[in-house]
């Protein structure tokens, strides 16, 4: 490959410390003295993170409650596979207080959000409020772009038709009262996807921006109305619609409803008998899928896990027991000869 | 390319007709017939590869050739036509920057062929017709025509030379370009030829064009009023060749015999075939292993998708398309599997093929800068011809070398001579002005001296007898109108810059032999002068200041058959001599037995004491021997076929029944340090094989010298001399020599595996092995098929136990034909050829790796070759610093290259379980994309042309360690499934690691959740992080450049998945990492769950590299340097330190 032209007989190679591989240079030697107590203390930081990230997500407060209705007892049996609105309601209670502030999830299972042709059917562009997409939404959007009638639909795809539709309410019985507990559906969703990333069309009232398009077929109500209470929190920046649209990692996954936040709910959940009310409209019967609330606080390190935690003090531990069985080999192998 | 394929075809149409015949000036010959012209192709020069109009599509069609290219090619248009996971930009931006640089590279080639192609074609030349001068383009030159040339200028095509503005009908030409001999050659006008070529009427027959440089065999009838043509031989004396350059001669004329791709030049315009290396064998091992781990993964997952579909049927949340449901079940399968293939190709990487051939271009570079390979003689320094052997110099199991001028300096000096069976020698002073003192001789004839007539006659002999021309200084050429006999061959074509003799300034001589030039200036410092060369006689001045003049009548050049030359002169007096000279073995044979003995003994000594010797012989020639003599060796000229053959066959007739006169020794001294760089070399494992066309004897003490053979060695010897023992014929005698000598060295050495063959050691027996030309030939041309294999395999068996042979009397062809039988045995061990002359350039062609000396024996050897070093000395650092680090460099990028994609895919496939088996990737289309390109390519880069795991120094004084790297054994397969298996490991950790952080997906501190890019993208942050570590991890010598790119690579990612996440990118359809990565970094449990992997990832390495540390090099190093116990006492004496006697005793 190189043809090196013949040098000229004055063209002495140069003798700089490059040319000539002699570039100062650091030779790090990972010697026992070294690695040991390296070892040691990385084993015991770890172990110390470890133990702290133990204690942590086991203070972390979690109440999941499955309301699948597979279970012939269970209230939701009836809404199983009922077409029609329905509305099932379970208790439970919590026995200490639940500390604040709580979060609100709903969970899936066996449901694929990260399939391919799933996650790839929408339209970024419509979602960032560009009127020329209404009309003309992009083809990945296949089969859910037009509806029979060949009108374009708004937001188009299988991602946005499927949104997740049930509603929950969360009573507290006080005194044999029940007594609504105010859910924040705020900041559930990215910042930057609220702000940013999708964008209602410029035009007032919203509902105008959506002339000559359809809603997604298995929606109930266009998207314009998702929040009539709230402009900003209707049309493409409803943070329900941004948190369905960030797609889960893994078939069972979990997504940020609402956030208990009210002022009388602010220091956590009271100890007690409370009840949830779930509008039950999403089916999941037909994949085998099931559905839970999951109430739980979070820490520093985000929800509950235990696996960071036993996962740094294993490793941790790891480091020690190496560090010992190398100084083992070493007291037996290595110290003779290097002295 | 198809026009030189079209010549060939044509040729091969012409080639049934064996000769051409050309019509000087176009005139019909004899005038009265008919002219027909000849077809011939046109003076035009060809050498590129493309024009404007085909390039782009030729240059494609050549680059997809290459395999790699190819799969890249595939997988790209998968991605166009099949509805695949990534976007084609993916796979397609990488494949087309690696296209277009090569496309840019080689058009820029191809521009600067162009352009000396019109330079050469478009070169103005004078040509004469009907005696008119006519400039025209060099291109339009037919053959026939009669081009005139001026000094200086380059000849247009290959010529007959019919005219030369010197009164002696000569021209001097150099042969630069052609093959680096930049010494004047002469070359010779047809004898009686019209002074007006205007009215020449002459034709050519010359056989077709043939690419050897030295052979010319024609015949030119020229016609004269209707007479019978006169016939003149033509030979290459008469050629003047394309891409010469004409000197000294002020204008010549020529008639155009060879034109355009069919001259000689043009047919000696051929690529050397490719030789690739062990390394690049092993990457298309590997390659195969991972594309079958890519095939099996993409049908892993197809099949299990289709198991899937049938288990979860459509959902109602994904429906599919229309158009999904009409396609045909089968050849959605078929889509479905090049959808995995496309997700997962990034296993094998494009970017694989571009880092190894910079690491090899700009790694090569690191040869030419170093200046310990810069030799202030010959002001050079060394020469890659080719990068892509590097590696291959770290991995030479047997060195090839050839004797003159690369063990030794070919820097002959008379060292003495003997007459008559007395011995002179020359006095270390200068004071005796007889210059002849007896220090010895045989037995009987102490303190006596020859005859002072045989004196007188052996050094005329030796004054006579050599083609050597004197130097002119420039001003006494103008009225010295001398010519110089010249060129011959002595091992090789070569020029020696003449050197000035101190007492003699003004005297300098040119020959192409060195052991001429070396009995010339003997003789004169016993008083005989060489003067020069005056249109055929040569003038001598003799010891008693008379000139003495002969006529130079023939002279009967060297030829390595024959092995001896000699001339034929006729003395003021009348008497014709024959002088001849040549090795011992040639020259007794044809002289009278008498004399033979009595200098026999004298040849042996000194050929023992390592010098070259020549013998001389003379004899009278009658006036009816010489007409008879001189009546063949005219007729031989003539010859048009098998002109060779019969020259010789009359050499060999005249060239008995002489009268031996004496011998002469020659020294020639060893290279510098060659005996340092062979014991360096033998313990580095290497085995040394000198091959040479010298005698046994001088070969065989050059091998003492040089420490290759050892007091204690024993030698085993296969020779003519020992075949003849024993009184029975030399095929039995054969026979049972290679089983006994079998039986020693193989059978009762201690049984050695495979794997130890290469230890050389200290206590066990050692062997040498010696064998001629003629025995070789005969163990690999032996009479029956059976028997020839069978020896074959005893004699390799034997070469292989001794720790060194020597293989003497060799025709180049059979050293290149040993090379061969090595190269091809088993275990296939990497072989490399040393050599500086011509006669080395088979095998340096022939070997693995080929390494010309660049030595006083012109630059044939030079321009074969792969690497050129000026010096032998030189090898050592070449193998055992340069090709060490080199492999271990190129080893451990190879091996890293396949364990980063490796752990790089992984992650993708498994989380293929995860989805559904729908194709989706698990990292964004900017990291698939970026990851070999940017993230992780500059750091193995660095990495791979700076690492020094052990220092130049270390490796240097420690040999051994060369051995650490044998047999490929970096890349061997027990070490390519650890990388496999650690790839694996990292992939698996990464995946499943951050698989349990996300059982919750909540994992910031405000409860809200992380989808699948944020997923990818912390396997991808750790992924980065990780190999980049590992590569740190494994980095012996960090100089700032390594700091630079491996903090600098991750700074880099660090910033580039700001930035790529940062914008709302207007180009992209979707903006799926739209601040990914920087809620990633917001988030705790991220951090943590990094890091932990990080350190997971690396633990095992770190635990490895401590525990695998008491037999790593830096103990070795440590431990030698306080005394290597092991390494010899250095057996290298002073050079040639004249005491082999004791040596000789164990010489059989």
């Amino acid at each position: 490959m190189v043809k090196e032209e013949q040098e000229e007989s004055s063209n002495r190679p140069d003798n700089t410390a490059f040319t000539q591989q002699r570039l100062p240079a650091w030779q790090p030697i990972l010697s026992a003295s070294i690695v040991i107590p390296m070892f040691v203390l990385i084993g015991a930081a770890f172990i110390g993170v470890g133990v702290a990230l133990f204690i942590t997500s086991r203070d972390i407060q979690l109440q999941e409650l499955d309301y699948t209705g597979d279970d012939s007892e269970h209230p939701c049996f009836k809404c199983r596979t009922n077409t029609e609105k329905c509305t099932c309601s379970m208790t439970f209670s919590i026995p200490t207080l639940f500390k604040g502030p709580v979060f609100f999830y709903y969970g899936l299972t066996n449901y694929f959000q990260n399939q391919r042709k799933y996650g790839a059917s929408k339209d970024d562009n419509q979602l960032y409020g560009d009127l020329n997409y209404f009309t003309s939404p992009s083809t990945d959007c296949d089969p859910y772009t037009r509806d029979s009638k060949n009108m374009p639909i708004v937001p188009c795809g299988a991602l946005a038709n499927s949104m997740f539709n049930d509603t929950f309410t969360l009573s507290h019985t006080v005194n044999g009262v029940q007594k609504i507990v105010p859910l924040d559906g705020k900041g559930i969703a990215w910042w930057t996807d609220y702000n940013i990333k999708y964008r209602n069309p410029s035009i007032t009232p919203l509902i105008n921006a959506f002339n000559g398009t359809k809603k997604p077929t298995n929606w109930p109500k266009p998207i314009y109305e998702l929040d009539t209470t709230d402009v900003y929190n209707n049309g493409f920046i409803n943070q329900d619609f941004l948190v369905w649209m960030r797609r889960a990692a893994l078939p069972d996954f979990r997504k940020l409803y609402r956030r208990i936040t009210h002022d009388d709910y602010a220091a956590g959940l009271p100890a007690g008998n409370y009840t949830l009310t779930i509008a039950y409209n999403y089916p999941v019967h037909s994949f085998n899928g099931k559905k839970k609330v999951v109430l739980s606080n979070v820490s520093w390190m985000g929800g509950k896990n235990d696996f960071l935690g036993i996962a740094y003090i294993v490793v941790g531990s790891m480091c020690v027991v190496m560090s010992i069985v190398m100084l083992i080999v070493y007291a037996r192998f290595k110290f003779g000869e290097d002295d | 390319m198809l026009r030189r394929r079209l010549n060939r075809l044509f040729g091969g149409d012409e080639g049934r007709v064996h000769s051409r015949t050309i019509y000087v000036g176009h005139k019909s010959c004899p005038p009265n017939e008919a002219y027909i012209p000849p077809k011939f192709c046109d003076n035009r020069i060809v050498s590129s590869k493309y024009t404007v109009w085909n390039f782009l599509p030729k240059n494609l069609f050549e680059q997809f050739r290459r395999i790699a290219n190819f799969y890249f090619l595939i997988i790209f248009l998968v991605q166009v036509i099949v509805d695949t996971p990534t976007s084609p930009v993916t796979s397609g931006l990488p494949l087309f920057f690696v296209i277009t640089v090569t496309a840019v590279k080689q058009g820029y080639e191809d521009w600067l062929r162009h352009k000396a192609d019109r330079e050469v074609n478009e070169y103005r030349v004078s040509v004469l017709e009907d005696g008119r001068r006519i400039r025209k383009m060099s291109a339009k030159i037919k053959v026939g025509d009669i081009v005139e040339v001026e000094e200086d200028e380059t000849f247009p095509c290959d010529l007959i030379l019919l005219q030369s503005s010197r009164d002696d009908g000569t021209c001097f030409v150099t042969t630069a370009s052609l093959d680096g001999e930049s010494n004047h050659k002469t070359h010779y006008t047809v004898a009686d030829l019209e002074s007006d070529l205007q009215y020449l009427s002459a034709t050519i027959e010359c056989e077709q064009p043939q690419p050897d440089l030295y052979k010319f065999v024609g015949r030119m009838h020229i016609y004269r009023n209707s007479q019978e043509p006169d016939v003149r031989s033509l030979g290459p004396e008469n050629l003047l060749l394309k891409g010469a350059n004409l000197k000294n001669t002020q204008k010549i004329c020529g008639v155009a015999v060879y034109t355009g791709m069919e001259t000689k030049m043009a047919l000696n315009y051929q690529g050397k075939s490719q030789k690739r290396s062990a390394v690049e064998k092993s990457i298309n091992a590997f390659l195969l292993v991972y594309l079958f781990i890519l095939v099996s993964k993409a049908l892993v997952c197809t099949t299990l998708k289709y198991v899937w579909q049938s288990k979860h049927d459509e959902t109602w949340y994904n429906e599919k398309t229309q158009k999904e449901k009409e396609t045909n079940q089968y050849l959605k399968m078929f889509t479905d599997f090049l959808s995995f293939m496309v997700l997962f190709n990034f296993i094998i990487p494009v970017s694989m093929y571009v880092t190894v051939e910079m690491q090899k271009f700009l790694g090569s570079f690191f040869i030419t800068w170093d200046k310990d390979f810069f030799d202030p003689e010959i002001q050079e320094g060394a020469l890659v011809n080719t990068s892509d052997l590097n590696e291959e110099l770290g991995q030479v199991e047997y060195i090839f070398t050839d004797k003159t001028g690369t063990l030794t300096q070919n820097n002959m000096e008379f060292i003495e001579c003997c007459i008559d069976g007395f011995q002179y020698k020359h006095g270390d002073g200068s004071s005796e002005l007889d210059g002849f003192c007896v220090t010895d001789g045989p037995v009987n004839k102490i303190q006596q001296k020859a005859g002072r007539e045989r004196e007188e006659l052996f050094l005329r002999a030796l004054c006579l007898c050599h083609t050597v021309q004197v130097k002119e200084s420039t001003k006494q050429r103008q009225d010295q109108n001398d010519q110089f006999d010249q060129i011959d061959q002595v091992d090789g074509l070569g020029l020696d810059h003449g050197f000035l003799d101190p007492p003699q300034k003004e005297m300098g001589f040119i020959a192409s032999s060195p052991d001429e030039i070396a009995l010339v200036k003997g003789a004169m410092r016993y008083g005989f002068t060489f003067l020069g060369l005056e249109s055929k006689n040569m003038k001598i001045l003799n010891r008693n200041k008379d000139v003495e003049t002969y006529e130079l009548l023939h002279v009967l050049n060297f030829d390595p058959v024959r092995r001896r030359m000699s001339v034929m002169v006729r003395s003021k007096t009348g008497d014709i001599l024959l002088f001849c000279k040549g090795a011992d073995s040639s020259i007794f044979p044809q002289v009278r037995q008498e004399e033979v003995e009595r200098i026999r003994m004298h040849v042996e000594r000194n050929a023992t004491e390592g010098y070259r010797t020549l013998c001389v012989a003379y004899k009278h020639l009658s006036a009816q021997e010489y007409a008879r003599a001189d009546a063949d060796l005219r007729e031989a000229r003539l010859a048009l076929q098998d002109r060779e053959e019969k020259l010789m066959a009359v050499y060999n007739r005249v060239e008995t029944d002489m009268i031996l006169i004496g011998a002469t020794a020659v020294e020639d001294q060893l290279q510098d340090e060659a005996a340092q760089t062979m014991e360096a070399l033998q313990g580095a494992g290497m085995k040394v094989w000198v091959l040479t066309g010298d005698k046994m004897e001088t070969a065989k003490s050059t091998c003492y010298a040089c420490g290759l053979f050892k007091k204690n060695t024993e030698l085993l010897e296969l020779t003519l001399r020992t075949l003849e023992d024993g009184g029975r014929s030399r095929e039995e005698r054969l026979h049972d020599l290679l089983l006994e000598y079998h039986k020693k060295a193989v059978q009762d050495a201690p049984p050695v595996k495979l794997g130890i063959t290469r230890s050389w050691s200290v206590a066990g027996h050692d062997y040498g092995f010696i064998i001629d030309g003629a025995s070789l030939s005969m163990v690999l041309s032996s009479s029956s098929e059976p028997n020839s294999r069978r020896y074959k395999n005893l004699f390799l068996q034997i070469c292989q136990n001794c720790t060194s042979v020597l293989c003497c009397r060799m025709a180049p062809l059979q050293k290149a034909q040993i090379v061969k039988l090595v190269k091809n045995s088993k275990g296939n061990p990497i072989t490399l050829s040393i050599g500086d002359g011509a006669n080395d350039v088979s095998m340096i062609l022939e070997a693995h790796v080929g390494i010309g000396i660049k030595g006083k024996e012109g630059r044939q050897a030079v321009k074969n070759s792969d690497y050129a070093i000026p010096k032998l000395k030189h090898l050592k650092k070449l193998l055992l610093a340069h090709g060490h680090l080199y492999y271990v460099r190129i080893a451990h990028l190879v091996q890293y290259f396949f364990y980063k994609n490796l752990c790089f895919i992984l992650p993708q496939f498994l989380y293929q379980f995860f989805c559904g088996y729908s194709q989706q990737p698990l990292y964004d289309a900017a990291y698939l994309t970026m990851y070999n390109i940017c993230f992780t390519s500059m750091p193995i880069l660095a990495y791979s042309l700076l690492e020094q795991h052990i220092c130049i120094e270390v490796l240097l004084e420690h040999s051994t360690l060369y051995r650490d790297i044998a047999k490929n054994a970096m890349l061997r397969w027990k070490l390519f499934l650890y990388w496999t298996a650690l790839g694996i490991f990292h992939g698996l950790v990464f995946f499943f690691g951050v698989r349990f952080l996300f059982s919750n997906p909540a994992l910031q501190d405000n409860g809200q959740v992380f989808g699948n890019w944020s997923y990818g993208t912390i396997v991808f942050t750790v992924l980065v992080f990780t190999v980049t570590l590992k590569l740190a991890l494994d980095t012996r010598h960090w100089t700032w450049i390594n700091h630079f790119v491996i903090w600098g690579s991750l700074a880099f990612y660090v910033f580039f998945s700001f930035f790529w996440g940062g914008i709302i990118w207007p180009f992209l359809k979707h903006q799926r990492l739209y601040f990914v990565f920087a809620n990633m970094l917001s988030s705790v449990s991220a951090w943590l769950v990094i890091i932990l992997l990080i350190l997971l990832s690396l633990l095992p390495e770190i635990l490895l590299v401590v525990l695998r540390k008491p037999r790593g090099p830096h103990a070795r190093q440590k431990k030698s340097s306080a005394g290597d116990p092991q390494s010899p006492q250095s057996p290298a004496r002073p050079l040639l330190t004249r005491t082999f006697s004791d040596e000789s005793n164990t010489v059989i």
